[in-house]
């Protein structure tokens, strides 16, 4: 009468395999991504790089350009695509995700009012950059603290009595609204090149991204993907409703509250750096379950990495499909993601919804 | 020795008032029924009971400790809860359903016990056949028996049931209270909030008629009584008692 324990197991080990697979692709999609670009560059260069010889153009490329830009795409698709996966459990809706709820936007605002109204950042004329950022940090602390407002407008909703699903995303795309009509109106106290600023954070780009930008988000998304892991139980059950959660022992406010605020930092922080990257945040997770189903031991870890994947893979091809002219990536991962929501949503509607 | 009482309890929602001053106590190893119409307080005495309600006024003590000092891990190893209705958003296995039972014992991850005790619950209430199916895609019965299967997973002391046969079919209301039976034996107390007195009647071993949140009264079979019908639910009925359990049949479809 062991039966069903060891199909369990079996399909423990089969969600085991998929990250590990995950592993291996994020692999060979980042040595790709360093190998991809208008300069040539074979893996005999990049050897070369990694023992400390070759040309120093070709070491300045790959260390200063190409390394830090795939390493950021990666952690900055992890951290969209793990906030997505909290928001969904959290508030336990299926269409939850940094970009559905406002947050993005919100964090899109905090950090052009950042630019244009504390002056952190200074103008001057440059044919790559537009706007040097003198204060990265007061930048993201701003977004940060736009995405908290519109994470707290979401927990106060959540709260409201009879509050369905759709309360709850409409409420999102309101208050992701409002944030943009607050960005817009930064423009007409903008000059030009903070304007160009401020299109840079409507669309998401990876074009900044820098070595300084990879250790700041090293920083948050380590201890943010523990945060999601160690309470992985939690989430579980917070699916079955929040009367079952707290009888089986889950402290339901303080979960969420924690679960949404560390979301919207880790948001927050790939949103100030590189603007708002739609999609990331709500497609992956789906496509997590679909394959390993809900059980957040696997949803988080299995979306962190398809998050890099996705993201990483969508900025190897912004930047070589149209080469030498190179895509803001957002542009890639809705063109990617818009769809594939479609599809899943008419394939699995029944279970989904 | 019992597990649970409550010492007068009051609650409300708001300026509400759902519970007025009720002290129980509840015989473990026994079913207890909470009767009475909607709204006379059943679900929130329940709720209390189970930590999902805070802010009361009185008193619940579990093993003689107060329940708002446990912590919610312990409690959840002293009291398991069955709510009315479960909606899951995500779809889910039965065999994770009933792991979650196990939530207030895991520490990193489930261990070799954990997994034990629900290879057993999940044999115990014959539900090894459908492990691994979809909790959304059996029916209401099979639904009932796997959510009352994660709540033994907890290895509860106390077990509470709001309404646990609505919604099933007579086959299955039977099978429900079957289960209950088997599992009060164990020295589980059990107390359900329920609707149908004949059902309660017969399978359950003591019942507290609420009324307006006022614990109207309690007893054994005896408290089925047209009058106290009425008082509660203002319905003439007719006892018939075959000496095993009351029938409640209401007035108007006996034949003079």
């Amino acid at each position: 009468m062991r039966k069903p324990l060891q199909a369990y197991r079996r399909n423990l080990l089969r969600k085991r395999i998929f990250l590990v697979v995950g592993v291996v692709l994020l692999l060979i999609l980042a040595t790709a991504g360093v190998l991809s670009g208008t300069a040539n560059l074979g893996l005999t260069q990049i050897f070369e790089v990694i023992r400390g010889e070759g040309e120093p153009i070709a070491r300045q490329i790959i260390t200063n350009i190409r390394l830090p830009r795939v390493l950021s795409a990666v952690l900055a698709g992890m951290m969209l695509a793990v906030a997505g996966a909290a928001m969904q459990s959290l508030l336990r809706n299926p269409l939850g995700s940094p970009f559905t709820l406002g947050i993005s936007n919100a964090a899109a605002f905090g950090a052009a009012t950042a630019v244009v109204l504390l002056g952190a950042g200074t103008t001057h004329s440059n044919s790559t950059d537009a706007i040097l950022i003198d204060n990265p940090y007061l930048i993201t602390l701003c977004a940060f603290a736009a995405s908290l407002v519109a994470t707290l407008i979401i927990l106060t909703v959540t709260r409201l009595r009879n509050a369905g699903p759709e309360t709850i995303i409409l409420t999102g795309i309101m208050s992701g609204s409002l944030f943009t009509a607050g960005t817009t109106a930064l423009q007409f106290v903008a000059d030009d090149v903070q304007i160009a600023a401020i299109v840079f954070w409507t669309f998401g780009d990876l074009g900044r991204a820098g070595w300084r930008e990879f250790w700041v988000m090293l920083a948050v998304a380590i201890p943010t993907l523990i945060y999601f892991i160690y309470n992985r139980w939690n989430y579980n059950a917070l699916d079955a409703g929040d009367e079952t959660a707290v009888s089986l022992g889950v402290r339901v406010n303080a979960t969420r509250t924690g679960g949404m605020i560390v979301a919207s930092l880790s948001t927050a922080i790939a949103v100030s750096f590189f603007g708002i990257i739609a999609f990331v945040g709500l497609v992956v997770p789906h496509i997590v379950r679909a394959i390993t189903g809900s059980d957040e031991r696997f949803l988080i870890p299995a979306s962190a990495l398809y998050g890099g994947i996705f993201l990483l893979f969508s900025d190897t091809l912004a930047r070589t499909i149209m080469a030498p002219m190179v895509l803001p990536v957002g542009i890639l991962t809705s063109f990617i993601g818009a769809p594939l929501f479609l599809y899943l949503l008419i394939k699995r509607r029944r279970r989904m919804l | 020795m019992t597990m649970i009482r409550t010492e007068s309890l009051s609650f409300a929602y708001r300026n509400d008032k759902v519970l007025h001053d009720i002290s129980l106590d509840f015989t473990p190893g026994k079913i207890t029924a909470l009767l009475g119409p909607n709204g006379s307080g059943k679900s929130t005495l329940l709720k209390c009971c189970a930590g999902i309600l805070k802010g009361y006024d009185g008193n619940i003590f579990i093993d003689q400790q107060p329940l708002h000092r446990l912590s919610p891990r312990r409690r959840a190893r002293y009291i398991a809860y069955v709510p009315q209705q479960e909606i899951h958003t995500f779809p889910v296995s039965v065999l994770d359903t009933i792991l979650m039972g196990r939530k207030p014992y895991i520490g990193w991850m489930p261990s070799r016990n954990d997994y034990a005790v629900v290879e057993t619950i999940m044999h115990q209430l014959h539900l090894d056949d459908i492990a691994h199916r979809h909790l959304n895609e059996l029916s209401g019965g099979q639904r009932q028996r796997v959510i009352i299967a994660r709540a033994l997973a907890q290895q509860p002391q106390v077990l509470l049931l709001d309404e646990p046969t609505a919604n099933l079919d007579l086959r299955h209301q039977l099978e429900v209270m079957m289960i209950l039976q088997k599992i009060a034996q164990d020295g589980i107390t059990i107390v359900i909030a329920v609707h149908d007195l004949n059902l309660a009647a017969g399978h359950c071993h003591h019942f507290v008629m609420l009324h307006e949140g006022r614990c109207f009264v309690r007893g054994n079979h005896e408290i089925f009584t047209p009058k106290n019908i009425r008082k509660l639910y203002e319905v003439e009925v007719k006892i018939i008692d075959n000496g095993s359990q009351p029938f409640i049949v209401p007035a108007s479809s006996v034949p003079e």
